[in-house]
């Protein structure tokens, strides 16, 4: 056990050690956007002085290094900074409030929006997947095999916003079981917010599904040719209890780390359905925000969706080592 | 007795390349209940593909063409995969030749014995864990309370083996067809598993399939043996007559493989210096020592056999001489200088001089280059030909091994034989023209009569080219058949070395005696007198262990 516990401090460290790189192109490429917020802000009409101003205010005049260190330092003590959209420019007639809308303020809601909508996604998406994958493989080269590889093939290859409004048509206009918009507020019943959240979750539903399902069928047939699937099937054991409790176990690895890749898409990469839905997520915000240079806000996204990544691979990484009795009962 | 297995006429073919090409021509047999019939040939005489349609299965891609297989008065061709399911496992059951493969990884050795009873409803699974661990007893698996609850990956080979063995018998069948079980493993692990698998084989009156390549073996388990040739039925008789007096040709030629033996060469004069002089070696992997203070020598135009068994240092001694694993101590001399440690540092001439043959010549060999290539290869780099003339010493290589260069030059490695394949390693390490070749276990892989074939290669080769030989094995018939001097090791230390001639004359090292006791001789009484001998008890591992 002590090994698999020093693997997985290893893969912490190392998800760290990626994150703060990640965090360096993030800033640098940030950087390198063109025009910034003063700019964007002020419009063609702004005068030098006016813009000189705000990025004095806002701290922009100072060298690269000295602000990404500054803001690395905020981000690892918890403090993502400020706003620039939502700041106050009253101090410039001599009238600031003082108060300032933090990025922590601005992006906690629509993240917790968008976990909750990649939570209900995976737990539709996740369960039919395996399911489909298993019974594909189960049924191999059978007409049910072809009809759903060929159907969730489909699903992935059609744009996004297209599935949405496929289902808004069937689902929402034709027969009105659900809303076709998911304006979500505070204050609503887990039903109610439920209710809004179905249609963009099946339509992610069937983004994701294809890979995942072809990667259960996949990792499970590799493994039909080994001796201890041919061993089962001398026991006399019937084709389902071969493929579930001596293929499954061995193939759940590659299947973990796709399941992860997709919940992590689920979490950075649905920016489409959340505009065709109205579905106020983490996505729209930070579109919004590299519209108009809000540069804090889109860094602190990127790092939300870096460490989404990292984190969900390294979860991948250790389930994947769990599930290896090699590893997990050494000599 | 009355019949259990019976298979008429059975013909059985394979898918290649979109056409079926025969495996099986017509094969019958008939089994007894508590009978064991004995099915030998080489790889490719479709042995085990008769064993498994014995249990009307067939793997992919095979099929039964004509025929008819009855077990117990079942027809298993016509029975459907449900009523077959019933049979498999509960009445007919499989010993598969690599345990360690066939066990899944990812469940307790136990919970995979009681899958069978339970799912077959012949027991619920406190009985069947209980009777498992009765099975173990009588196994002679150490520790039976507690082995079952271990992964397979934490039992060792012979140990699985036996566990697959109780593993096949948790239903009490009928039947039980042993493919090959101990082929994969040592000669002194090899007769506790046949000693366990004989005594619950009689206990329980189970008629047996016991399919192997190996005369001597099948005589210790067999009441009758069938020989077959690339699908072709040669003859079939009880194993006594088979033994004394068999038929037909190709039966006689398998008994005679293995009476292959060089003449003793002189003895080298006192003072010569030697090819290769390996001197207090020890090494490690990591910090796990793996040799403590190895010292042989190997003289010009001699063959040294470094037997023992798998891990006991014999392929680790080969890496330090090729400079693969630097030794923590000692030196490797070569023509009477020392060579530098790590391989990286000796120039092309240092590794030109010392090659090596492989066990697997299927890995060893590149998939996508040619023959010719692969040969050039080193003709190139360490002669500097090119073009005609690497082309022309390419052909004389194939010359030398006995390969006809107009036909092998541009095929590619798949497109040969074990045997062919296993030639073309030996063609690239002559092709270095090098004075030392080391073979690890190069004939292990093969066929007894191919493997002899290559044996007397190796030897022809030697003899015209002066060559010297560190030859890996843990076959002692390898041995007698071409070394000059045996150097035996167990646990990374040299236990016994000397001339053949006295290694097999006793008094020996008790260990060498253990191998040597350990090789299974055609006597069909052997195996029983050895036990007697031995004591029950005090077989194998036991017998290892008191010894230490």
């Amino acid at each position: 056990m002590h090994s698999v516990i020093r693997i997985i401090l290893q893969r912490l460290a190392l998800g760290l050690l990626t994150l703060f790189v990640v965090s360096v192109v993030i800033f640098t490429a940030v950087n390198m956007l063109p025009g910034d917020f003063a700019q964007a802000i002020l419009g063609q009409g702004a005068t030098p002085e006016a813009v000189e101003a705000i990025r004095k205010d806002l701290g922009l005049d100072q060298p690269p290094i000295t602000r990404y260190f500054q803001w690395l330092g905020g981000a690892i003590q918890g403090d993502l900074g400020n706003s620039f959209a939502q700041a106050n420019f009253a101090s410039f007639v001599g009238a600031d409030s003082g108060v300032r809308t933090t990025v922590a303020q601005q992006i906690a809601p629509r993240f917790a929006n968008t976990m909750f909508l990649a939570a209900v996604t995976a737990c539709i998406a996740v369960p039919v997947s395996l399911v489909l994958g298993i019974l594909a493989a189960l049924f191999r080269n059978s007409v049910f095999d072809r009809a759903t590889n060929v159907t969730t093939l489909t699903s992935i290859s059609s744009p996004e916003f297209f599935l949405a409004y496929v289902l808004i048509l069937f689902l929402a206009v034709l027969n009105p079981l659900l809303p076709s918009l998911s304006n979500i507020f505070e204050g609503m019943s887990f039903g109610e917010r439920l209710e809004k959240t179905l249609l963009p979750a099946l339509t992610l539903t069937l983004v994701v599904t294809a890979h995942m399902m072809r990667m259960t069928r996949a990792a499970i047939i590799n493994l039909l040719a080994s001796p201890y699937i041919e061993m089962a099937r001398l026991k006399g054991m019937s084709p389902m209890r071969v493929i579930v409790k001596h293929a499954l176990p061995n193939a759940l690895a590659p299947i973990i780390n796709v399941i992860a890749l997709n919940l992590a898409y689920l979490i950075t990469g649905v920016v489409v359905v959340e505009v065709v839905f109205v579905y106020p997520g983490i996505g729209q915000l930070f579109v919004d925000s590299v519209k108009i240079r809000d540069i804090p806000v889109v860094q602190a996204c990127c790092l939300i969706f870096a460490a989404a990544y990292i984190l969900l691979n390294l979860l991948a990484d250790i389930l994947s080592i769990l599930s290896n009795p090699r590893l997990r009962h050494p000599k | 007795m009355s019949t259990l297995v019976e298979i008429r006429d059975l013909w059985i073919e394979g898918r290649s390349d979109e056409t079926w090409s025969p495996i099986i021509n017509g094969a019958s047999l008939t089994l007894n209940k508590g009978e064991v019939l004995g099915l030998i040939g080489e790889s490719g005489a479709g042995k085990s593909t008769l064993g498994l349609a014995a249990m009307g299965f067939t793997r992919d891609g095979v099929r039964i063409s004509k025929g008819s297989v009855t077990f117990d008065g079942i027809d298993l061709i016509a029975a459907s995969a449900a009523k077959k399911r019933e049979l498999l496992g509960k009445r007919i059951a499989y010993v598969a030749q690599s345990a360690a493969a066939s066990f899944n990884p990812a469940h307790k050795l136990i919970d995979q014995h009681t899958e069978g009873p339970v799912q077959h409803g012949v027991m619920s699974r406190a009985e069947s864990m209980k009777d498992g661990i009765e099975l173990y007893r009588r196994l002679r698996l150490p520790n039976p309370e507690e082995i079952g609850f271990r992964y397979p990956h934490q039992v060792s080979g012979g140990q699985l083996q036996r566990a697959m063995t109780a593993m096949a018998m948790s239903c009490r069948p009928d039947l039980i067809i042993f493919d090959e079980p101990t082929t994969a493993l040592d000669v002194t692990t090899q007769i506790e598993v046949l000693a366990s698998i004989r005594d619950i084989v009689e206990q329980f009156n189970t008629a047996a399939i016991y399919i192997t390549h190996d005369l001597a073996v099948v005589a210790q388990m067999a009441d009758k043996i069938k020989v077959l040739l690339k699908g072709d039925e040669v003859e079939e008789a009880d194993t006594r007559t088979m033994l004394a007096h068999p038929k037909e040709d190709y039966t006689k030629s398998l008994w005679a493989v293995r009476a292959f033996e060089r003449p003793q060469k002189p003895a080298v004069y006192t003072g010569a210096t030697p090819v290769v002089s390996v001197q207090n070696v020890s090494a490690a992997y990591g910090k796990i020592p793996v040799l403590h203070d190895v010292s042989f020598d190997i003289h010009e135009g001699r063959t040294v056999a470094v037997v023992g068994e798998s891990g006991s240092g014999k392929s680790t001694t080969a890496r330090c001489i090729t400079g693969l694993l630097p030794p923590t101590k000692g030196v490797i001399e070569f023509d009477g200088q020392p060579l530098p440690a790590n391989y990286k540092s000796r120039n092309k001439d240092q590794l030109r001089q010392a090659q090596m043959i492989y066990q697997m010549a299927d890995t060893a060999l590149n998939p996508r280059k040619s023959i010719g290539e692969i040969i050039g290869r080193p003709v190139q780099f360490y002669m500097g030909l090119t073009g005609k003339q690497k082309r022309r010493r390419v052909e004389e290589l194939l010359d030398e091994i006995e390969l006809p260069a107009a036909q092998y030059f541009d095929r590619l490695p798949s497109e040969l034989s074990g045997g062919q394949k296993q030639r073309i390693g030996i063609a690239r390490a002559l092709a270095a023209e090098p004075k030392f070749i080391i073979c690890d276990e190069v004939t292990s892989a093969l066929d007894q009569l191919v493997a002899e074939g290559i044996l007397k290669l190796l030897a022809r080769l030697q003899d015209d080219l002066k060559l010297s030989y560190m030859f890996i094995t843990h076959d002692l018939a390898t041995v007698k058949a071409i070394a000059d001097e045996v150097v035996v090791m167990k646990e990374g230390k040299v236990v016994e070395q000397g001339p053949k001639h006295d290694m097999f004359v006793p008094p020996h090292h008790p260990y060498t005696d253990l191998l040597l006791s350990s090789v299974p001789e055609m006597d069909p009484d052997w195996l029983t007198n050895l036990l007697n001998e031995r004591g029950v008890d005090n077989i194998g591992d036991a017998a290892v262990d008191k010894m230490s």
